[in-house]
């Protein structure tokens, strides 16, 4: 017979030592760690939670690397679009304009107004460009006057003349200087003569502007500037707005009044709501009776309309920019959704096992609501302070858009929409680019809020 | 029932006090009065002036006043606007802002429950995510932003057809309401699309549903008569709050379009610190909420027989 351990020695050789094994476990995460590596997994809250702490590098680190003032007034520069820094032209100062009046005209009172020659010729006086244009033309005989219209597209017959500038009485007053609110670009002048009603001849004259400014302007940001010299002006990265002032410092510096307040009132409130509601849930009966009377009235309070009323109350007097009574009325008004919530928590957890048995080895109240309680109830808190967070931002936005909030000149988000929104239709940039902080923020804390959701509460997980 | 409703009417009426107290403290607080705004004038006519208002008294007899008045339905007459009262001016703008807020809900709950339905129906494909991406940006953009794009692209439609489809601003016909009741509405929408969807969701695993199924219904009749009803119950409750949250929303809504509401004229108020008309409106606004939740409670109660509201746990 043969021998069984030479026939299959490897089945019955004793078996060497390895460092292989299996783990029977994972190794043990705490609650935090496997909430982390949930919220990682979801690719939406994470990408929000880099957008939410890129707006707070934005609001802190910003104002050191875009040193521009953001109340610094450029007149000359209103409502500029979106521009990595444009040239302007550097003009001579201002000359006071004299009016060009002809000697020897005649005025014909009888003459048909309608019928009337048109101008023979349009002179340009001086160097037009945005602060000013001069001209003068031949009288035109019989005139009793001029009308001077202009327009930004060339003009085909006489309906087309555009906007009328000015109406000159005095057929032997020719010149006209227009410093209406000229931009950069090509504008058409028209003379028209008339005596008693316009000619229906007309002259045109197009004129070339470039965006300028005057030596004395220039020279307060480059002391070596000279007339006629292309200046590169700052640049904007965002516009200007309808005071001059740069976009984007202005968001950088809005952004720090609506995320303290996006940021502030909500943590104070929720610690207040859950001292509250902790109190309420964890002692019961008659404070709990009270308390929760006291909740439910402050509930019932219109919110908006005691956020206006509490704001004035608390007193925003001149030259307050009045965020701090802001903040305080948020306070007042929105602790009772975390007082709610934690006392709902509290008395479910003051029922469960884990507490009692503590509470059987002899715990204290301080230790057993510290301990026990309130570290069980911070997840559904945190998502609940993530998803007050965006409200915060959205009330301080209305009420800084319809005028109650932030006094001027602090910038906040809502505060330059309402600024913005007059001119939307011209110059949209003034209203776009804070809207669009104001959506993104509230966006990526709404979704970073639905993926904490997810991780920290698995009873609340939102069904995908 | 009846002493259901009538626990809820009294505690209602307790808040509404409770309201109306607040308001008067806080109006007492806000610094300056509105006499002292106007133009500079004598002392004996200031005295005729705060005698008239009742401004004399101390502030005790104010608010037993106050009270008084109040609930004999007189608000007073408003500091700025002469000889006009608020109740005036609560009869001639309130139904502008009703209307509007009426009309923003029934688009908010039609539109709600039908993409909720669509969501739910068509979970995890491309419908579901377009409404739901939808739903995101609905509670992340702020009304006036709404309001500003959808008149910008309504100036650009009217251009396009050179009439006027839908007016821009204002306050007048049926096709005034339409374009600011939408921008009301779209937030409360979205709000509720997401709360139909998951109220929908979580009915699909009930046990009713399979039995439906089991019994061989066709889809649509499970779908209308056991899904529906049963999932739209939350989204009643939630239409209490969403007058509230409407309500301050038109603030805005009506500054943006121009419309003649109340809103407009409480900020008006706020501003002149016409003290009578924002104690009124404050308070008005008040009840009204207070009475528009109880009364959504007590429909709630017909709707699902399942809740006994007499038990006051509605």
């Amino acid at each position: 017979m043969m021998d069984i351990k030479t026939a299959f020695p490897l089945d019955f050789s004793p078996v060497k030592k390895t460092t292989e094994f299996t783990l029977s476990s994972r190794p043990s995460l705490s609650y935090w760690q496997d909430a982390w590596i949930r919220l990682k997994k979801n690719k939406q809250a994470l990408a929000s939670l880099f957008i939410v702490v890129g707006l707070v590098v934005f609001t802190l680190i910003g104002p050191y690397v875009w040193r521009v003032d953001p109340s610094n007034q450029e007149l000359s520069r209103i409502s500029e679009a979106p521009s990595l820094g444009r040239s302007v032209l550097v003009l001579p100062e201002e000359v006071a304009y004299e009016e060009v009046v002809v000697a020897g005209h005649e005025e014909s009172p009888t003459a048909d107004g309608a019928s009337l020659d048109a101008t023979a010729e349009i002179q340009i006086m001086g160097v037009p460009s945005i602060q000013g244009v001069r001209f003068k033309w031949t009288p035109v005989k019989g005139a009793a006057g001029y009308s001077i219209y202009r327009t930004q597209t060339e003009p085909k017959d006489r309906e087309s003349l555009g906007v009328p500038l000015s109406s000159i009485e005095g057929g032997n007053r020719v010149s006209f200087d227009d410093g209406f609110d000229l931009q950069a670009g090509r504008y058409f002048y028209a003379v028209v003569a008339k005596n008693g009603e316009e000619s229906s001849k007309f002259k045109v004259i197009s004129v070339d502007l470039k965006a300028g400014i005057s030596l004395s302007d220039a020279q307060s940001i480059s002391p070596d500037a000279k007339i006629g010299e292309m200046l590169k002006m700052g640049a904007r990265p965002l516009g200007t707005d309808y005071l001059g002032r740069d976009m984007l410092a202005r968001l950088i510096f809005g952004a720090r009044v609506s995320l303290f307040i996006g940021f502030f009132a909500p943590l104070l409130y929720v610690i207040l709501g859950i001292l509250i509601g902790g109190i309420s849930g964890y002692f019961g009966g008659k404070i709990d009776d009270w308390l929760m009377r006291i909740t439910d009235f402050v509930l019932a309070l219109p919110f908006l309309l005691f956020m206006i009323l509490f704001k004035i109350a608390f007193g925003a007097g001149p030259g307050d920019d009045g965020i701090f009574p802001m903040l305080i009325a948020l306070i007042v008004l929105s602790w009772t959704g975390a007082a709610r919530l934690t006392r709902g928590q509290i008395l479910q957890l003051r029922e469960s096992e884990f507490v009692q048995a503590s509470r059987l080895l002899g715990a204290k109240s301080l230790y057993l609501i510290f301990r026990h309680l309130l570290p069980n109830t911070l997840g559904v808190i945190l998502v609940y302070l993530t998803f007050a967070v965006p409200s915060a931002i959205f009330t301080e936005a209305f009420l800084s858009f319809i005028g109650m909030g932030v006094a001027p000149p602090t910038p906040s988000w809502g505060s330059m929409c309402n600024d913005g929104i007059k001119s939307f239709l011209i110059h949209p940039h003034e209203f776009i680019f804070p809207a669009l902080f104001i959506s993104i923020t509230v966006l990526a804390f709404n979704l970073l809020g639905d993926g904490l959701r997810d991780a920290l509460d698995p009873k609340m997980r939102s069904q995908s | 029932m009846l002493s259901y409703v009538i626990k809820r009417l009294v505690a209602g009426l307790v808040t509404v006090f409770f309201i109306a107290t607040a308001t008067f403290l806080a109006m007492h607080l806000v610094p300056g009065d509105p006499i002292s705004g106007a133009k500079a004038m004598s002392p004996e006519i200031r005295a005729n002036i705060e005698a008239r208002y009742g401004l004399d008294k101390p502030v005790a007899v104010q608010y037993v006043v106050f009270l008084t008045n109040m609930m004999k339905g007189d608000f007073g007459i408003s500091f700025t606007q002469q000889n006009r009262s608020v109740n005036d001016i609560i009869a001639g703008h309130f139904p502008i802002s009703a209307t509007l807020g009426i009309l923003a809900v029934l688009i908010a709950a039609m539109g709600g429950v039908l993409y909720g339905s669509i969501a739910a129906l068509t979970r995890g494909k491309w419908e579901d995510r377009t409404v739901m991406f939808l739903v995101i940006l609905g509670v992340s953009v702020p009304s006036f932003v709404f309001a500003a794009l959808g008149q910008y692209v309504l100036t650009e439609i009217n251009k396009r057809f050179d009439t006027e489809i839908l007016p821009v601003g204002g306050w007048g016909t049926f096709s005034h309401m339409l374009l600011p009741a939408l921008v009301l509405g779209l937030g409360t929408m979205a709000f509720l699309t997401r709360l139909m969807r998951s109220s929908l969701l979580e009915i699909v695993n009930q046990d009713y549903i399979r039995t439906a199924k089991a019994k061989g219904l066709p889809t649509r009749r499970i779908f209308f008569s056991h899904q529906l009803r049963n999932a739209i119950l939350p989204v009643i409750t939630f239409l209490g709050p969403a007058i509230a949250a409407i309500t301050t929303g038109g603030f805005v809504v009506e500054s943006v379009f121009a419309i003649p509401g109340l809103g407009r004229y409480f900020v008006q108020a706020v501003n002149q610190l016409d003290y009578t008309v924002i104690m009124g409106l404050t308070v008005f606004y008040g009840a009204f909420l207070v009475f528009m939740v109880i009364l959504v409670d007590i429909i709630y109660g017909f709707v699902d027989p399942r809740i006994s509201i007499a038990k006051g746990k509605a």
